[in-house]
């Protein structure tokens, strides 16, 4: 817990890696909601099992952009398994710590992500 | 990197013919105000200087001036000091205190707590410029009613209150009538006696004063219960050692204000409906938020659809920027600004939205500097956004 933006999160926020959407994506997951001030969706491409490609749009704050940018980092290449155990103290530790009125952003981006495998999923499923 | 401050309505830097003012109550005119000695004397007459210059600045005398530390605690003494002296009115029907949705938290919160003590209090709504509707306020008058408290103009959207209405309608049904006038001094011209205005509250370090300071005006008949007991100073009604220094340079604030009046107005306005043109004009789905005549002098307070206002600010800083939001995530509570809500603006819209707030040391190309760059900003930040489809 830290009571101002670390220069990790200034830069993600600043300098966004993964930026974009996916068009024909394996998963899309989207969580949040506008009247709180954070949406993110995420879009993944798997292959083998493994998120290959992944990008974000988030629309909400510095943290919430840079806790987009830097899980988007953290997974990719990763296999779903290892892409579903992530939490959002991995999200926030990353960043080098988030203000606790923050910590929420770092939740919703590993939320989103486990929201784009579970959609993942369940496409496989049914198509 | 060059750095373009734009949230005067946050606060000025002290105008170094202030400052220069000042200095010599620090160690060489320190005496204690209250002092009959020479040293008091020489602090007390500079006090009564500044007292008679706030009061020629808004039209009354100066012994209706008390000095207090600021807005708040002017804002702190009018509402509270009122009340407390007709506690007997509580617990009937009728309102005792009427406000409006938008004030500033040091109006809001005092009525609040007010309401807890037992006050009935009527925060009147306003349309979708920030503006109350005198027909809802003379609906909401009762016997029981002893006070109406709304600002002069609002400090997030800048819209300007009715003021000539209110205060017409409080003298007509003998109720008093109190205005935060802490962000007006300065940009619009206040006559209390004209207006009819009872008490006014405003704040050194909104008009290029120091912080630390600011006045109440009280008409002179009106009794009012102290918050500060002590020493009985300001007639009994503010006990506490005057800063001398504070109030010299408030003092020194509002003549210059009286010397300048037009041509800085002029100057804030200018640079104000160029930078509203300039974003309104350029930025798809931008609005400005409040009225677009009846606004403060130097306020443009604009929403984007899309984008968050926290994000926009630290964005906007990182280019050297300082500008202010209104968005939840900026504030302690998550919240979205009570003042944009209160507009019917939903919560997505009052999350997008900035506050830029020009000021005296502000110039056309520092305006020309921050349109592009929220133009850029607002693009980058549209183009990360799942809430922005072009």
């Amino acid at each position: 817990m830290v009571d101002k933006y670390t220069e990790i999160v200034k830069d993600h926020f600043l300098n966004p890696r993964n930026v974009g959407e996916i068009k024909d994506a394996d998963g899309v997951g989207t969580v949040g909601n506008p009247k709180c001030g954070d949406v993110m969706t995420i879009y993944i491409k798997v292959k083998d099992d493994k998120i290959t490609d992944i990008k974000f749009k988030t629309y909400g704050c510095a943290a919430a952009i840079a806790s987009s940018s830097i899980a988007t980092e953290i997974v990719k290449g990763k296999t779903l398994k290892q892409a579903e155990n992530l939490t959002r103290n991995d999200v926030a530790d990353e960043l080098g710590g988030l203000p606790s009125v923050k910590m929420h952003c770092s939740n919703l981006a590993s939320d989103a992500i486990h929201e784009a495998i579970k959609d993942y999923r369940n496409k496989k499923k049914t198509g | 990197m060059k750095q373009i401050y734009m949230d005067y309505a946050a606060t000025t830097p002290v105008e170094k013919e202030i400052i220069n003012a000042m200095v010599p109550f620090f160690n060489e005119k320190f005496g204690n105000p209250s002092s009959i000695h020479d040293f008091g004397i020489k602090a007390s007459d500079a006090v009564e200087k500044a007292r008679s210059n706030i009061s020629e600045l808004i039209g009354c005398i100066p012994e209706e001036i008390i000095f207090t530390s600021g807005g708040t605690e002017s804002d702190n003494l009018a509402i509270k000091g009122i009340s407390y002296l007709n506690k007997d009115k509580r617990n009937n029907d009728g309102f005792n205190i009427i406000t409006c949705s938008i004030e500033h938290p040091a109006v809001r919160e005092t009525c609040k707590f007010l309401e807890k003590q037992g006050f009935k209090v009527k925060f009147l709504p306003v349309d979708k410029y920030g503006i109350i509707d005198t027909n809802d306020l003379l609906e909401s008058i009762s016997k029981d009613t002893f006070l109406i408290t709304i600002m002069y103009a609002n400090n997030e959207i800048g819209t300007i209150e009715p003021i000539d209405e209110i205060g017409k309608i409080a003298s007509e049904n003998n109720i008093l009538f109190h205005t935060d006038a802490v962000q007006a001094v300065g940009k619009e011209e206040i006559d209390v006696k004209k207006q009819n205005i009872d008490m006014l509250s405003l704040s050194s370090h909104k008009i290029y004063g120091p912080k630390g300071v600011g006045a109440l005006y009280k008409r002179k008949d009106l009794k009012i219960q102290p918050l500060a007991h002590g020493g009985g100073h300001e007639k009994g009604f503010r006990s506490s050692t005057l800063n001398t220094p504070g109030i010299v340079g408030l003092g020194k604030a509002c003549e210059i204000i009286v010397n300048n009046f037009e041509k800085n107005v002029s100057h804030y306005k200018k640079l104000r409906d160029k930078i509203i043109s300039n974003i309104t004009e350029n930025i798809e789905e931008s609005y400005l938020n409040g009225h677009p005549e009846k606004r403060l002098a130097n306020n443009a307070h604009f929403r984007f659809t899309g984008i968050e206002g926290e994000s926009l600010q630290l964005m906007l800083d990182e280019k050297g920027i300082a500008a202010s939001t209104g968005s939840a995530c900026s504030s302690k509570k998550l919240e979205a600004s009570h003042v944009l809500l209160a507009l019917g603006l939903k919560p997505e819209e009052a999350h997008g939205s900035i506050r830029l707030s020009v000021g005296r040391n502000n110039n056309e190309e520092e305006i020309s500097y921050v349109s592009d760059a929220l133009q850029e900003v607002v693009k980058k930040l549209r183009n990360m956004s799942p809430l922005w489809n072009r």
